[in-house]
């Protein structure tokens, strides 16, 4: 042990990257990607001996190896893209909205309540604007309530969000218990089971199509509003910064809390959607975690609209997949989580790769010194 | 942008694959019959371990090989719209038959058997086959009052040695009554009758007991069900029974009786011993490889299955595990004495002489849930699994007492 003290270099430098020519940004998730596949493959076979590449056909199987599988693949994707898309304003005017599970129960807590005592008793279609009227209404007071408190006390929205998911999850599992199916048995069960009351119709014989449909128009929408419109250029600048919004004499907390609404809105819109178009049914699972996947979603894609859409189809792909490859080699579903988690890790990873430059030491310096 | 394209072309071009290739046609051969396996849990709970034994059982009985192309199995299917998406999931892979295991599975079944008039779906402990008016729709459920019944002779026999040897206390007492506790999961039919057969079970041999009854709200919950039973037991219950999938109750007997406390504990589904060696007596179990066996040559001969099927000691499918090394001396003969009558039809588990509700002796009752008003009471007995498959009985009978419902 030497005890003279040497300034030496650190090991590593981490510098950010200004910006990144597009071949370099996609080689760079190119090559996390390969690497996750890679490590999956390895850890496959190290835990259960199989062909990773015959796990991975499985995979491709599972979400597209026939009509029904695609569909439910869309079903889906169009959820979680729905709940990114309603993500997107918050996010891009800095407002960290992470109360979306909660926004999603509530607008489907409200589509269920909706479909149990409104929909039997008025004609079909109006049945589904009632819910989704109602979803949207309760989505967008579930982001009001944070957002009046961030406009007018500056109050801390990531944790108020958050803190409003486990209300949202307490009033679902009241009304659970109030609508159980089974005096005691804590299921709703399939509501309307034989009169499909409230149900989303099949259009060209499609179970799933209009959820597709309406997610479809709700993205292009998205996209238009924060690209084109004054509304999307105001929030731009408020979450820039909220001086310059000031100074060009917008009205910071009324963008604010309208911004949210239509987060939240969205947001209950997808819980309609989970209700009336897939599930049939509430419980405090019916957002599933999605709420904040679709956190994931919207930040890998930079907010924009078009290309969640692949992300969303992506991150589904992943969980469609690790379910098949579960059911088919006899594997518990955990050992299919691992793999979406390997995936992700390296997805996420690469984002840092991109924004920043690493240099390490060169080792060659010190022993010429 | 690029990769946006790229990522539409997959899209596309994965779309266009499938538009060709089609499904492939179904299977008709009985032979070769796809078998799908829902299960709420996996092994690691007993009520699904019972049921993975029943059907690789009854694989072995009908000689179907247990591999991929003849059976798939889905664990940890939770009781929402999941299990509907797994069923269908099953259907995608060429199963004809599917068998779900927990009650919460029945729902979303029911939408699937709708949904596929040429698949057969079978929902374990369910009750609404009979009354969905679908063909390819089924319940199961075995007698497991019966089990619990005896079950619950064994912790009398056990209780009477006690109050014998003077091990009965004050603080087990209750208005001259000896305390009982049972860890229930929901307050249903299911749950309901189980733990009256058993309270009953007991009373045929020690006449002045009660039982308390707390519930857990989950059907596998160990911490929850081990709180439950040292509660029970701080109330001064000396026998603890439960209907939940955990070893948690056992467990928490186990530990008192090392502390010092006289419990001891009566299981459900699994033996009970490995978990709590001195405190468990013994367990109600349910054989579920009959009726697999009985639904697997069903599908080999291409014959339609029972909407509702329920058997019990008759049949061999009920019957309580090893016992315990802390059982009564006797209880190995009063145990054959009491299955032996509960099969030649002389013991009837709920003959309304053994127990009152609201001080009366019942003559009549038709208010059972789901069962359209039907009357259950006949012959001087509650005819319980004999209309459907699943549990009727939810009486609430003095001497129980729910405590958290």
């Amino acid at each position: 042990m030497s005890k003279t003290k040497r300034h030496t270099e650190p090991l590593m430098h981490i510098t950010k990257r200004p910006a990144i020519a597009l071949w370099k940004n996609l080689g760079i998730r190119g090559i996390g990607l390969v690497l996750a596949l890679i490590v999956c493959a390895i850890v496959i076979y190290a835990v259960t001996k199989l062909n990773p590449l015959e796990v991975y056909v499985a995979m491709f199987k599972g979400t597209f190896g026939s009509q029904t599988r695609v569909w439910y693949m869309l079903r889906d994707t169009a959820m979680l893209l729905c709940i990114a898309v309603g993500l997107a304003p918050a996010f891009k005017m800095r407002f960290w909205n992470i109360g979306a599970e909660g926004q999603v129960l509530m607008g489907a807590v409200a589509a269920a309540a909706c479909m149990k005592y409104v929909a039997p008793n008025v004609p079909h279609g109006l049945s589904l604007v009632i819910m989704f009227a109602a979803s949207a209404i309760a989505g967008g007071i579930w982001g009001f309530i944070p957002s009046v408190f961030k406009a007018r006390w500056n109050t801390n929205e990531t944790l108020f969000t958050l803190m409003m998911n486990y209300i949202a999850i307490q009033i679902t599992s009241f009304c659970v218990s109030k609508w159980e199916d089974h005096y005691g048995s804590n299921t709703v069960g399939v509501i309307n089971q034989q009169t499909h009351a409230g149900w989303f119709p099949p259009i060209l014989g499609q179970q799933y199509l209009l959820n597709v449909l309406i997610v479809a128009v709700i993205t292009v929408c998205m996209y238009l509003y924060l690209k084109e419109s004054k509304h999307g250029f105001e929030i731009a600048v408020v979450g820039e910064s909220t001086n310059t919004a000031r100074y060009a004499a917008m009205n910071v907390r009324k963008i604010i809390i309208r911004t949210v609404i239509v987060s939240g809105a969205i947001c209950g819109i997808a819980g309609f959607i989970a209700v009336a178009g897939a599930g049939h049914t509430i419980s405090t699972s019916t957002a599933g975690g999605r709420g904040f996947t679709a956190i994931i979603v919207a930040w890998l894609s930079k907010f924009n609209t078009f290309i969640m859409t692949g992300v969303s189809a992506l991150i589904v792909f992943l969980q469609k997949g690790a379910i098949q490859i579960a059911s088919q080699f006899g594997l518990n579903d955990f050992v299919s989580e691992m793999i979406t988690g390997i995936i992700l890790f390296f997805i996420l990873g690469s984002e840092f790769f991109i924004n920043f430059k690493v240099r390490f030491r060169s080792s060659r310096k010190e022993i010429e010194k | 942008m690029k990769k946006l394209i790229a990522a539409a072309l997959a899209l596309v071009l994965a779309l266009g694959l499938v538009a060709c290739s089609g499904t492939p046609a179904e299977n008709k051969g009985n032979k070769d019959a796809k078998i799908g396996i829902i299960l709420v849990h996996d092994e690691n709970t007993g009520y699904d371990e019972a049921h993975i034994n029943g059907i690789v059982k009854a694989l072995e009985n009908c000689g179907i090989p247990n591999d991929a192309d003849h059976i798939i199995w889905k664990y940890n299917v939770p009781e929402d719209e999941k299990c509907h998406d797994a069923a269908i999931d099953l259907v995608e892979q060429g199963c004809t038959y599917i068998f779900s295991d927990s009650y919460g599975h029945q729902t979303y079944m029911q939408q699937a058997a709708d949904e596929n008039p040429d698949v057969v779906f079978a929902s374990m402990t369910g009750d609404t086959a009979a009354v969905s008016g679908l063909k390819n729709f089924k319940n199961a459920f075995c007698n497991t009052y019966e089990s619990r019944y005896v079950s619950g002779v064994v912790a009398g026999m056990k209780l009477k040695q006690l109050v014998d040897e003077g091990k009965v206390t004050d603080a087990n007492m209750e208005n001259g009554n000896i305390k009982l506790g049972y860890v229930g999961a929901f307050p249903y039919a299911e749950v309901v009758s189980g733990y009256t057969a058993y309270y009953l079970g007991v009373k045929s041999i020690v006449e002045n007991v009660v039982m308390d009854v707390l519930y857990t709200s989950s059907w596998f919950d160990p911490n929850a069900e081990a709180e439950a039973a040292n509660t029970l037991m701080s109330r001064g219950c000396i026998i603890i029974s439960q209907h939940a999938d955990s070893t948690g109750a056992p467990s928490a007997c186990q530990a008192a009786q090392e502390a010092g406390t006289t419990v001891y504990c009566v299981g459900y589904n699994i033996d009970m011993l490995p978990a709590a060696p001195t405190a468990a007596l013994t367990s109600a179990q349910n054989d579920w490889s009959i009726y697999y066996t009985y639904a697997f040559n069903c599908i080999l001969k291409g014959e339609d299955i029972k909407t509702d099927w329920a058997e019990g000691y008759n049949e061999g499918a009920n019957m309580i595990s090893k016992l315990g090394e802390s059982c009564a001396p006797g209880t190995a003969e009063k145990v054959a004495e009491v299955e032996a009558a509960i099969k030649d039809g002389s013991l009837k588990v709920f003959s309304t002489d053994t127990f009152t509700v609201g001080g009366e002796h019942l003559t009549t009752y038709t208010g059972a849930y789901g069962m359209d008003g039907k009357e259950l009471i006949s012959d001087g007995y509650f005819h319980e699994s004999e209309l459907r498959s699943a549990p009727a009985f939810d009486l609430r009978i003095d001497g129980i007492t729910e405590l958290n419902n």
